[in-house]
């Protein structure tokens, strides 16, 4: 990506229509704020330094409806605040791409203002912070040698910090530990809690008997650990989703509708009744199933079903919710309604799909169910032991409790998600977004890879493959015409051929049948062999012909462009043994070609959702796909993997999104996922060591405050810095920047 | 002892202090775009603080 230069893209992306350019969308889409003034939120991918966020703001704030316009970097997003009354909010987005970046309007329902649950984790660490360092400075006084009156003084203002403090900080475990307990199950909360609570209250006890030994600095730095791991856990996968919100163009929520009395209204989704006429700019998405009406219309299928060319479609012939119209303005007729329509029969087969990842429970809960009776039958073999064998039921208490902190798994705890918030961040590097943890965790132990075709192994796009022409100048002739039409096959001519030193006047196009236009005093057609004049040949989506006068100057063959990078990633994917497959619903040529020209052996074409489905849930594959077609399939995998290109519902359906359209997002994440699994399986191993030396001398009575303190923050330290090791080693991956080159290329 | 009288408050109250600053700045906003930030200050005319973002039309 240039930096802070509009893209051809950019330009490319400023003449679609859609949502941005309704009024009345937008103003739905935003929000009261009180004063007459309402707000939006835009996201703005590309914007990355400080002139960005000058060129963007300031464009911004020259518009007169605008009262203030806001870069957010790191989400990369805009809100601007304007005032109705004085312009329309449809010049925001034209006014954004003006300054040269991409842009599209958000939805506010999807995404408030972040994640609640961070600010309370977040705060909870603050409040956490402040009672561990404080008590800490009382309690090395303690150890140093404070005694007698100073000692009482300082565990009596230890316990005025801590009870509060742990009583506030401590409501996340306590509260998801009440939840897992009441339905008589156990989490890593369970554990953490009761160490937490019977560590306070005997060191309360302690306190008021004017005892040795208190523990407030144990359970307050023990909070502060276990948040601070719980807060990165939030940090990454509110960053991810934050991303990927921002990738969500919304979908069509209505569309115009034509009356019979000639006049346009804008129906929401869910009041498009079947029978009703509807009428769909270039760009927009078929809302509901439906007839079309218009001659010549033609559609851009693949992101339904997988077909790769664009596809014409007669009158009165069926087009399925969620194909994009190519042409000029077309009318079609709803045949069913939004809920009976092909979108809402993927989302209920993904709901059939229960797929193999929810009956997967996560490490760290597994390691729970295993570590919490087995910590708390030593806790309460140790009471009884000392209690039956010395009669000292207080000092018995003493040691029980310090089993419980010692054992408290604050390694544990610390182990698993740290490693995920860095595996999080090097995928990210790489322009990958993952979502949760328990993606890497199924990643690393996925045992085969299936692929979509269209979309996914190949860019979506047509390229030239073959052409044959009479003359340079013929080939210049068409590159004019092809410049002029929105229709991809053109704009994939236009891309290869245009050199731009001659100019075409009366260009009209005819939707779905070719371009025409005056060059050099000659009249030149671009288009479907009927439309240059040279008969009627077989129907063929592939291929454009070129007319001048009505007589033939040459074809141009196009096919479905494979990544570049796709060969390598699947070479890679069998180096890491990985069998890889092909899953597709086009025809089996394409299919065939794609495969060949990938090196898949096993493909599979002509395959409905429903056979999609079918065939990742056999093993534990990893499924990458776009389409609306294989959100059930991506659902129903192990693990799942779409490009930053794919449908809502697939992107929405997937594990892991990556940017950037390089396959090599594939290896890497699953090199990636299975180096964390490593680290992981090393941390736990730490931890079960650490436990086993300490658990001993706990159990004995050896444990004070001072050696649970340096146990405690010793074995956390060790579990952190070797999941720091992630970022190390390797650095052969691609990085981002790499991608995106390679995707401009 | 008279000494402690006097550092142990002077401890807590330091440590509240920070503790109410951090909860501040929480609530108004400054860790909402932290990239942000650090870039904003390559910027010459771009001074003011994020939390001032919806008061009326930004000065230029």
């Amino acid at each position: 990506m240039t930096c802070c230069v509009p893209t051809a893209e950019t330009v490319e992306l400023s003449q679609q229509g859609g949502i941005e350019t309704d009024d009345e969308a937008l103003l739905t889409l935003s929000r009261k704020l009180g004063d007459g003034t309402r707000q939006l939120e835009f996201a703005v991918p590309d914007a990355h330094c400080a002139s960005c966020i000058r060129s963007i703001e300031t464009g911004l704030d020259a518009l007169p409806q605008v009262k203030s316009a806001r870069v957010n970097l790191s989400k990369r997003r805009v809100r601007v605040v304007f005032d109705p009354e004085l312009g329309p909010p449809k010049a925001l987005s034209p006014t954004i791409r003006a300054s040269g970046y991409h842009t599209y309007v958000l939805d506010p329902s999807v995404d408030e203002d972040g994640d609640p649950g961070l600010r309370e984790l977040v705060k909870a660490l603050a409040v956490a912070g402040f009672a561990a360092g404080n008590i800490m400075l009382f309690s090395v006084s303690i150890w140093s040698g404070a005694n007698d009156a100073t000692r009482d003084l300082f565990h009596w203002i230890s316990a005025i910090i801590a009870l509060p403090a742990i009583a506030y900080a401590g409501r996340p475990f306590f509260r998801s530990a009440w939840r897992a307990v009441r339905v008589g199950k156990t989490n890593m909360d369970v554990p953490i809690s009761i160490g937490v609570i019977l560590a306070t209250a005997l060191s309360l006890y302690e306190t008021l008997r004017s005892g040795e030994h208190a523990y407030f600095d144990a359970s307050a730095t023990l909070l502060f650990f276990l948040l601070a791991g719980r807060c990165l856990d939030h940090l990454m996968r509110e960053r991810a989703r934050s991303a990927i919100t921002n990738l969500a163009r919304i979908a069509p929520r209505g569309a115009t509708r034509v009356r019979e009395d000639g006049r346009r209204e804008y129906l929401a989704l869910m009041e498009i009744e079947p029978g009703m006429v509807l009428e769909l700019r270039a760009g927009d998405r078929v809302p509901v199933d439906s007839a079309v009406l218009s001659e010549g219309a033609s559609f851009d299928t693949s992101i339904v079903n997988g077909e790769s060319m664009p596809r014409a479609i007669g009158t009165g012939d069926e087009v399925m919710a969620g194909a994009n119209n190519l042409g000029g303005l077309v009318q079609i007729v709803a045949r069913k309604r939004s809920e009976d329509s092909l979108l809402a029969r993927m989302v209920a087969l993904m709901e059939a799909a229960e797929g193999a990842k929810t009956r997967r429970r996560r490490i760290a809960d597994r390691a729970a169910a295993v570590y919490a009776p087995i910590v708390h039958t030593i806790a309460i073999v140790t009471f009884l032991g000392w209690g039956l064998l010395t009669g000292d039921w207080h000092n018995a208490l003493l040691n029980a409790v310090a089993v419980l902190i010692i054992t408290c798994p604050c390694a544990l705890a610390l182990a698993v998600p740290i490693v995920h918030v860095v595996a999080a961040g090097k995928l990210f590097e790489g322009g990958v977004l993952m979502k949760d943890g328990a993606a890497l965790e199924r990643a690393a132990e996925a045992d085969s890879v299936a692929f979509d075709k269209t979309g996914t192994l190949t860019v979506g796009q047509p390229r030239l493959v073959s052409q044959q022409v009479e003359n340079e100048a013929a080939g210049q002739a068409a590159a004019l015409l092809a410049a002029a039409s929105t229709h991809p096959l053109s704009q994939a001519l236009a891309r290869t051929l245009f050199r731009g030193d001659a100019t075409a006047t009366q260009v009209a196009e005819k939707p779905g049948q070719g371009v025409e236009g005056m060059i050099e005093g000659r009249v030149w057609r671009l288009g479907s062999r009927s439309w240059c004049g040279l008969g009627e040949g077989e129907a063929d989506a592939t291929s454009v012909w070129l007319s001048r006068d009505g007589f033939a100057m040459g074809s141009f063959r196009f096919e479905d462009e494979v990544r570049p990078d796709a060969r390598d990633a699947v070479r890679q994917l069998v180096d890491l043994n990985l069998p890889v497959r092909l899953l597709s619903g086009d025809a089996p040529l394409p299919v065939a070609t794609v495969a060949a020209s990938v090196g898949i052996p096993d493909a599979r074409s002509r395959l409905m959702p429903e056979d999609k489905v079918a065939e990742v849930e056999r093993g534990r594959t990893m499924m990458v796909g776009d389409g609306i077609n294989d959100a059930p399939a991506l659902r129903a995998a192990f693990v799942s993997m779409a490009p930053s290109t794919a449908a809502d519902i697939g992107r929405s359906a997937a594990d892991f999104v990556f940017t950037g359209g390089a396959l090599s997002a594939v290896p890497l994440v699953i090199g990636t996922a299975r180096r964390a699994a490593t680290i992981v399986n090393q941390n736990l191993v730490l931890a079960i060591g650490y436990n086993a030396i300490a658990v001993p001398l706990a159990v004995s009575g050896q444990v004070t405050p001072l050696i649970a303190a340096i146990a405690m923050s010793s074995s956390s330290l060790i579990v952190v810095l070797n999941a720091l090791r992630l970022r190390l080693g390797r650095s052969s991956w691609p990085t981002r920047t790499q991608n995106l080159k390679e995707a401009h290329a | 002892m008279s000494g402690l009288s006097v550092l142990i408050p002077v401890a807590i109250g330091l440590g509240l202090i920070a503790l109410v600053t951090f909860l501040w700045t929480l609530r108004s906003g400054q860790y909402d775009d932290l990239e942000g930030a650090s870039q904003r200050i390559l910027d010459e005319d771009a001074d003011r603080p994020a939390f001032d973002a919806h008061q009326g039309k930004a000065r230029r």
